[in-house]
């Protein structure tokens, strides 16, 4: 049984049809990445496997080691373990991120995380690895936050909630060179049998840092080419439209 | 006919202060006259200049029109199928203590009347229905100086000062409901802080109306004078009835030079069923004058309960460089009805005033923030600013903004902003893929909203108001 597969999903946003009967399967502890031209459906993907209201899914299935995750509400996938890192944090004007933390810990493991100054004291160690400052914890979540920062706390949140399986929405975007290498390197440290990952991103240079070990490429919401990790180099060299050409009519029809 | 809820209500269940106590009260017929005036004058040992008050009142209410101007709509109140006055029969005790069936209910209701209350640091005076049945921790506070009593007492034994000061910031004749309360007022507080006293324990009333179609019409006065500061604190509930019941209050607060006040309110009556059944008529008038130079009143309000609200703190900012500030979060659910808000009357040269208004709205309630603010021609460098947020729960609750700005002096500096918005999906689906459901969701994302009223509440009484929020969230989600 695969950790992850996607089977034939299609799902919409009011009438529009954004994915077309995606096929994905990832085995425990892979890194994947997904990679795929502006509106191919990449983030509708990542907001369907979380399970956002605004989209309908017509058909196919999510598994989650086995287990379907359509029928079930937000807040019970991640407490299986299934984590989206979002393009956009949305604010949440005067929740401090320390309460918010602790929440979101505590609704995961479904049991209290402790005092509150032992919960912080592991915090604020997570922290350190990001370059994160203390100032952060009681900041309102996202409140006034750069893009860097925004970033850096999806993936605190990460580390503290040790999701089974990952999916980082464009968590490059928005971020310069040093910002990123920090990002990288806090999820790099959590990778190995326990994590299985699917990276959704527009460039390169994140997959240069976090190295996958599959590449898909989704366009108009089908996967149109699947590859090894050598297929980035080339990507990144010839662009899309060939596999725009390769996928042919049918799709540029659908 | 008026009947308790069966206790398998759910709302009856949520509201865990809607018990009845057992207990006799001596109580006048109902209906509303002069000879009513005349018995709770006498009951309470009144001296005639306070009883000619009171009839002078009364004959002018019987003048006024009933105000409807609020956004509120509810049946016509028959002012003489109310009960006036009701006190509880006390058991006397040897020691002077409580009569236990009452301390009871004031430690079911959360209410510290013990000595160990001590440690609490919060003076407590207990009214129960009509009449103040306690007060502690009043020698602590008499070496100061300080008087801290019912208002029945006040009257009795500090005459000068409340001849001198009642009546001095709401008139007797201010409006309906003042009048009201002026010719039939029970009970309440009397707190005066001397010159130079910093009150060292939060000055507190407990406001329980226990019996059956009786009113509560409580009138309560703090005077701090020349460089003194009080922290007052009020709470208040009322069991869970299918009548609706009416509480007039009138409350003035008088600040001299460099003074301070901060009042407190967390006001939980019972605010009717789903059905919009029953709950408190919470009709008051509050009002605060900053009468001395760089003096300083402050409103703090938490309303999430009774079934209509109609209650405008105000300052009066007629020392120089005073200062008046209102935070308020009024939340209402099922069908309740608030129209809540506050005047700020700039009068003194450089005064300042800061309004904070939070109203969240959900089920098919209405919930309606009314200000104004006007700068009158000598207040010359006034400045105000005003923030209202709105926040809906849900598509049939309704909320509105009346903000009035009136300036006479063109060097005054006023400022307004307001939003309304509906709980973001956004911001429910981020939370929930953190494992947090709904309701968890929701009442984090109000508590962050309310921020900044909570945090003007002393800290004790914060973490009463939030526990409350979230209770009060917990069925209105979904």
């Amino acid at each position: 049984m695969a950790e992850f597969e996607i089977r034939d999903l299609q799902a919409r946003i009011g009438e529009k049809p954004i994915l077309q009967g995606v096929n994905l399967t990832i085995e425990r502890g892979e890194t994947h990445a997904l990679m795929g031209p502006n509106g191919s459906g990449k983030s509708t993907l990542s907001n369907v496997i979380m399970g956002h209201p605004d989209y309908e899914v017509t058909g196919g299935d999510i598994l989650f080691r086995g287990q379907s995750l359509l029928g079930l509400p937000t807040e019970e996938r991640a407490r299986l373990g299934v984590f989206l890192a979002f393009q956009y944090p949305v604010a949440v004007p005067g929740v401090s991120v320390a309460r918010f933390l602790k929440t979101a810990v505590e609704a995961v493991r479904g049991k209290s995380a402790g005092g509150a100054g032992g919960f912080l004291k592991g915090v604020r160690e997570q922290m350190k690895s990001l370059e994160m400052t203390e100032a952060f914890l009681d900041r309102g979540l996202n409140e006034g936050f750069s893009g860097g920062e925004k970033k850096r706390l999806e993936i605190l949140q990460m580390r503290l909630l040790k999701p089974a399986l990952a999916v980082l929405d464009e968590t490059d975007s928005g971020l310069d060179i040093d910002a990123l290498r920090i990002v990288a390197g806090g999820v790099n440290q959590l990778r190995g049998s326990d994590l299985t990952l699917l990276v959704i991103t527009h460039y390169e240079r994140l997959l240069k840092l976090i190295q996958p070990d599959h590449l898909h490429v989704l366009m108009e919401g089908r996967i149109v080419f699947s590859g090894g990790p050598e297929a980035v180099q080339e990507l990144e060299r010839r662009g899309y439209d060939w596999l725009r050409e390769q996928a042919g009519e049918a799709v540029v029809a659908g | 006919m008026t009947q308790i809820l069966p206790t398998d209500n759910k709302l009856v269940q949520d509201y865990k202060f809607g018990f009845v106590t057992p207990i006799d009260a001596d109580a006048a017929p109902k209906g509303l006259n002069e000879d009513i005036i005349r018995l709770i004058s006498s009951k309470k040992g009144e001296p005639d200049w306070m009883l000619a008050w009171r009839l002078e009142a009364f004959r002018h209410w019987q003048t006024l029109r009933e105000p409807h101007w609020a956004r509120a709509t509810y049946p016509p109140i028959d002012y003489q199928d109310i009960c006036y006055y009701s006190a509880p029969r006390q058991r006397a005790s040897a020691t002077g203590e409580m009569d236990p069936e009452l301390a009871k209910t004031f430690e079911r209701l959360g209410v510290p009347m013990h000595e160990r209350a001590q440690l609490a640091g919060v003076a407590v005076d207990a009214v129960f229905d009509s009449v103040s049945v306690a007060t502690t921790h009043r020698e602590v506070l008499k070496k100061q100086g300080i008087i801290f009593c019912s208002m029945s007492e006040a009257i009795r034994e500090h005459p000068e000062l409340v001849r001198q000061y009642l009546g001095s910031v709401v008139p007797p004749g201010d409006n309906f409901y003042a009048a009201l309360n002026s010719a039939v007022f029970t009970d309440g507080s009397f707190c005066f802080i001397p010159r130079g006293v910093r009150c060292p324990l939060e000055l507190s009333t407990y406001f329980r109306i226990n019996a059956i179609r009786t009113g509560q019409f409580e009138r309560t006065l703090i005077v701090a004078e020349p460089e003194s500061y009080v922290s007052y604190i009020e709470g208040c509930t009322a069991p869970a009835r299918d009548e609706n019941q009416l509480h007039a209050a009138v409350v003035e607060l008088v600040a001299l030079d460099d003074a301070q006040i901060k009042y407190s309110t967390v006001q939980n009556w019972y605010a009717g069923d789903a059905q919009g059944n029953g709950g408190i008529y919470n009709f008051v008038t509050k009002r605060g004058h900053c009468r001395g130079r760089r003096s300083r009143i402050s409103w703090t309000q938490v309303e999430v309960g009774a079934a209509i609200t109609w209650k405008y703190p105000s300052v009066i900012l007629e020392g120089e460089e005073s200062v008046g500030e209102f935070y308020s979060v009024a939340f209402t659910n099922n069908r309740m009805q608030a129209d809540t808000g506050t005047k700020m009357i700039h009068r003194g040269a450089r005064t300042r005033s800061t309004i904070v208004a939070k109203g969240i709205s959900s089920g098919e309630s209405s919930n309606t923030y009314r200000g104004i603010v006007r700068v009158l021609p000598r207040a010359t460098g006034a400045r105000n600013h005003t923030q209202c947020d709105s926040m809906l729960i849900g598509p049939q609750c309704s909320a509105n903004t009346f903000p009035v700005i009136e300036s006479f002096n063109a060097s005054a500096i006023t400022e307004h902003e307001a939003t309304t918005s509906r709980i973001s999906e956004e911001q429910l689906f981020y939370l929930r893929s953190r494992g947090i459901d709904e309701e968890t969701a929701t009442a984090l994302i109000v508590h962050g909203f309310c921020k900044e009223v909570l945090k003007e509440l002393p800290l004790e009484f914060a973490v009463e108001a939030v526990k409350l929020l979230e209770l009060k969230l917990e069925h209105s989600v979904g």
